[in-house]
């Protein structure tokens, strides 16, 4: 499918200099900030051109690597020849790495691992001939990372560095985030067009793309947290873009706090990692220590489980997902990139590149229960059944993103790396189209995203979206031969419950979710949609199609998410159909490391793909979203500009009406963590602290001015005037006192004056006699 | 003969002309108890002079008894003055040191 | 009186002691009279009395030019110029009221201790001390041999104060 030799003359510099990826949105984001409000576009030119470029380096990046695992792969022939050729191959890419040093005058750059990656590529042209692992028809290794950093900082003997890891994972996601973005960047010109602080959001979505791709490109956990903590905070910036407005800024905060909470257990985590790891940050390092066995399996269990506090809340796993429906307070394509597409996946993704941790720290491997599992089995049913009872059209999408999380943080649970990575990819193109296409809708609707008072029978008036936003959902559900029934499949293969799949354990309890989640997301996705474009108009204005930046881009999404799925067809599919074997597990063999020493772990397999299974779950799908569709005919028929039965089976059941305030409700968690933890906390630490301030810190200021003109009156009247005074006037006073008692001697009578004399000398007289 | 017996003649008489210079009110009386203490001193000298077989003493009472003199003359002098100038000479009216 | 001086100095030490507390009791009553009386002749007349006999005491110790000295100078010019003082401050005849002033018993007490003070050290000091055996009487020319030797300075120094009083004493008393 791709061409290797395209590969062979860009293979050194592209990997050495894959840091330009996040470094042009970022450059673009400096120039946008100084620069963007005296350009003709305000500021969108540069964003769109950073990010175009950044698209383009990334579809290089993805070619070169496809190109690398195709031709690494390609050569199942005898070891020895094939030995060579990669050797060559990779002792050119590495001799190419030096000279290139001097040519682009990265003196600084240094393939650390160049030695390494060299060797395990040998390794792996040597265990070509070996064998195959865990029934899989691709037994050699692939897919060795590349990485290229520099020193960082150095805190004593310790030096930490900063670089890019590229590894198959990382590929994906460059292309995932550079071509959302790219899309996204054309729609928000024309979404968010005369928008009051036009120059800012583009220099925010640059931002984000920057911080993104650097995240993904990180080669250690510290890069990492810095990437995340990244996104978070452009997150929060573009939430809050329309902040004028209180429940935007307190989405936005929202956002954030609750991410912050997560983060604990991202710090947790990673500490804990580290000194586990034998005090390095490195991710390859600490990857392939744990897959050795080097780091303490409780070590690896508590940073599994602190991580996944962190994943919770950026990936939005029950019970920190509260934020993400408020998130959509922010602008549509903002939603799109960021609450769908690419930065919720951050947590999938930090599970991801940390696999071999969570794989043996939280023993996913032969049992029926983990709590990754447990995690993303419970927020994809919960999600999905808040989807139902939500009139926003946006947040009916943010639901489904939640559930959709919930399914990769599951698939990733029970073992099935490839399946999550691959629904991860998937789901990222129909999310984004069904986001770009309720904002078309939106747009059309004056801005109002309410579905049951503004929507309706929009089919008519716009069908460019129509379409596009049908495709879309049709993936999501899982319909056949679109991209989400691949990816979900292999996830509900993965869970080694249904007879002939196999995997890493057997997880009851998350497949059955699994399955519940599937039925729901057709039905209520049905729901969305006949809300949306059937019926009638109930809105109150002329509602037509939007321009070509906004259709343009909502094809495209819709066309990848088409055909993407067909990137990972199982084995047995390829070949019944007779097409090339080659063509089986494409996906997998790209961003899956095998036989790297960083992954997989011990005990990790892949199910077998089940066809039975297959028709089962998109079955059930159909079958639930023919009965929705049945649902709201009836309700048509009856009236039709309802949105809903007013005297349905709520109105009639008093449990019906419970369980439905409950989902109204969100099932009081908002509640919980608003009304009750944080008031409850707010409240008297507001008032301690207010009170602590009142008295004790002004009580000390007036302590200290009390004190200073207390000091200041005792130095005045006691001191001063008292004693330094007193003691100057009392000498005075004692002289002339003195002086006066004395007088009294001076009487000016001589016979006085005679008699003291005369005394005077006969005790003088005596005292000598005495004495002497 | 003792010498002590004029010596302590000596000092009775000195004590007697003491008392006279404190007690007496009238600046010539006073005047006469300051003859009778130098009289006094004369006699101790000659008495020591005669002791010690030594004639210095006795021109140490001529001495004396020429100064005697003399001061006499102008203690008189001044006492006239002051009787000119205050009609009285009690002594006790020449306060003017009075501080 | 000479002559009786004479013959006393070679008699029995007995008899001059005995004119000696003759002498010393009618001098000390005198000086004793003349400190208390209050009459300022009298009083004038009890210290030329007392004088006297001090003129007696210096014969016996041998000293007679001091002696005729003292009664010359003394008796002639000191006392009749003490008595023309009491005359020209127009001293009453007869007794006067008060001559003594209020300090008589402090006066009395100081005179008493320096008589205290100076008969314990001369007792202490002079105890038995004797006179020599013979005063001869020293002869004037010893005398004068020895101020116009020895002491000739202060001789000249005392003939310039003598200047010096007598010229002072007509510049106090002059009247203008």
């Amino acid at each position: 499918m791709f061409a290797a030799e395209a590969a062979e003359t860009a293979l050194p510099w592209l990997y050495q200099n894959v840091w330009l990826i996040p470094a042009l949105p970022a450059a673009s984001f400096l120039l946008i900030l100084f620069f963007g409000k005296r350009l003709p576009y305000k500021g969108a030119e540069i964003g769109l051109t950073a990010v175009g470029a950044a698209f383009v380096l990334a579809m290089l990046t993805t070619f070169t690597w496809i190109g690398d695992i195709q031709g690494a792969e390609g050569a199942e022939a005898p070891a020895g020849e094939h030995g060579e050729t990669t050797d060559d191959h990779e002792g050119e890419g590495g001799s190419g790495a030096e000279e290139d040093e001097d040519e682009h005058g990265l003196a600084d750059t240094v393939l650390s691992v160049d030695g390494e990656s060299v060797a395990s590529v040998s390794l792996t042209a040597a265990t070509t001939a070996e064998g195959e692992e865990g029934g899989d028809s691709h037994g050699e290794a692939r897919g060795a990372a590349k990485i290229a950093t520099l020193d960082w900082f150095s805190i004593g003997a310790k030096t930490f560095r900063i670089g890019t890891l590229l590894d198959g994972q990382a590929v994906m996601l460059l292309f995932v985030v550079t071509i959302v973005s790219g899309l996204v960047h054309i729609y928000s010109t024309d979404y968010v067009n005369g928008d009051r602080r036009y120059t800012h959001y583009f220099a925010f979505l640059s931002l984000f793309t920057a911080a993104m791709l650097f995240m993904v490109l990180a080669s250690s956990t510290l890069q990492l947290i810095v990437g995340w903590e990244l996104v978070g905070v452009c997150s929060f910036a573009l939430i809050g873009h329309w902040w004028e407005e209180k429940p935007n800024s307190d989405a936005a905060l929202k956002a954030f706090l609750t991410n912050r909470v997560g983060d604990i257990g991202l710090l947790i985590g990673m500490i804990t990692l580290y000194f586990g790891a034998g005090q390095t940050f490195d991710i390859l390092t600490i990857n392939e220590k744990a897959v050795n066995g080097e780091i303490d399996k409780l070590l690896l269990t508590v940073s599994a489980v602190s991580l996944m506090g962190a994943v919770m809340s950026k990936s939005g796993q029950f019970v920190l997902h509260t934020w993400l429906p408020d998130a959509m307070a922010g602008p549509t394509p903002v939603s799109a990139l960021i609450h769908a597409a690419t930065m919720v996946v951050a947590g999938v993704y930090l599970i991801g590149r940390l696999y071999p941790v969570f794989f043996i720290g939280l023993e996913i491997p032969g049992s029926n229960l983990n709590l990754m599992a447990l995690i993303g089995g419970v927020t994809t049913v919960g999600a999905g059944l808040l989807a139902f009872v939500q009139r926003d059209i946006k947040k009916v999408l943010a639901y489904s993103t939640v559930s959709q999380l919930g399914y990769m943080v599951l698939a990733l649970g029970v073992g099935a790396y490839t399946a999550g990575m691959f629904h991860l990819f998937t789901h990222a193109f129909f999310k984004a189209c069904l986001f770009l296409g309720a904002g078309s809708v939106s747009h059309a609707v004056h801005h109002s995203f309410d579905m049951k008072s503004d929507m309706g029978g929009l089919r008519k008036y716009m069908p460019t979206t129509f379409w596009t936003f049908i495709i879309g959902s049709a993936a999501l559900a899982g319909i056949p031969p679109l991209a989400g029934f691949w990816s979900k499949d292999e996830i509900l293969a993965g869970a080694g419950v249904w007879p002939g799949t196999g995997g890493n354990g057997t997880y009851y309890i998350p497949f059955i979710f699994g399955i519940i989640t599937a039925a729901l997301t057709a039905a209520y996705m049905t729901r969305t949609v006949w809300l949306t474009f059937f019926g009638e108009y109930r809105g109150h204005g002329e509602p037509h199609e939007s321009g070509k930046r906004i259709t343009v881009p909502l094809i495209i999404l819709a066309g990848m998410a088409s055909v993407v799925g067909f990137l990972n067809m199982p084995g047995p599919f390829v070949d019944a159909l007779g097409l090339p074997s080659g063509l089986a597990h494409r996906f997998e063999d790209w961003v899956e490391p095998a036989g790297q020493p960083n992954f997989p772990p011990q005990g990790f397999t892949h199910a077998a793909p089940s066809l039975t299974l297959a028709i089962f779950a998109s079955g059930l799908a159909l079958a639930a979203g023919y009965l929705v569709l049945r649902y709201y005919q009836g309700l048509y028929a009856k009236d039709p500009k309802a949105s809903e039965y007013t005297d349905g089976l709520r109105s009639k059941n008093r449990m019906a009406a419970a369980g439905y305030r409950v989902l109204e409700q969100k099932y009081y968690l908002d509640v919980l963590y608003t009304d009750i933890i944080v008031a409850r906390v707010k409240g008297p630490i507001a008032r301690a602290a207010y009170w602590f301030n009142q008295n004790i810190l002004d009580g000390i200021v007036n302590l200290a001015a009390t004190f200073s003109v207390g000091m200041g009156r005792f130095i005045y009247w006691i001191v001063d005037q008292g004693m330094v005074d007193g003691s100057i006037n009392a000498s005075g006073r004692s002289a002339s006192a003195s002086g006066q008692f004395l007088r009294r001697i001076q009487t000016g009578q001589i016979r006085q004056y005679a008699t003291l004399m005369f005394g005077a000398a006969a005790v003088l007289v005596a005292v000598f006699i005495v004495a002497v | 003969m003792l010498l002590n017996q004029f010596l302590l003649f000596a000092a009775v008489l000195f004590s007697i002309g003491v008392y006279g210079v404190l007690v007496r009110k009238n600046g010539v009386l006073i005047l006469m108890s300051i003859e009778l203490i130098l009289n006094s001193v004369n006699i101790n000298l000659v008495a020591f002079g005669a002791y010690n077989g030594d004639v210095g003493g006795q021109v140490f009472a001529l001495f004396v008894i020429a100064v005697a003199a003399a001061e006499v003359g102008v203690g008189l002098a001044i006492v006239l003055l002051i009787y000119r100038n205050r009609r009285s000479i009690d002594v006790a009216e020449a306060n003017l040191l009075k501080g | 009186m000479l002559m009786l001086a004479q013959e006393l100095t070679t008699a029995d030490n007995a008899v001059i002691n005995v004119f000696f507390a003759v002498i010393a009791v009618v001098a000390i009553a005198a000086a004793v009279r003349m400190v208390t009386t209050s009459n300022v002749v009298h009083a004038a007349l009890y210290l030329l009395v007392v004088l006297s006999a001090v003129a007696a005491v210096y014969v016996i110790l041998g000293a007679e030019f001091v002696a005729a000295t003292q009664v010359l100078v003394y008796l002639g010019a000191i006392m009749v110029l003490l008595l023309f003082g009491v005359m020209l401050t127009r001293a009453k005849i007869g007794a006067e009221s008060d001559l003594d002033n209020e300090q008589r018993w402090i006066g009395a007490l100081v005179a008493t201790a320096m008589f205290a003070v100076m008969a314990f050290s001369l007792w202490e000091g002079f105890s038995d001390e004797r006179m020599p055996a013979a005063m001869q009487p020293q002869r004037t020319q010893a005398v004068a041999d020895e101020i116009f030797s020895t002491y000739i300075v202060p001789f000249e120094a005392l003939s310039v104060l003598l200047l010096a009083a007598l010229i002072g004493a007509v510049v106090v008393a002059r009247r203008d």
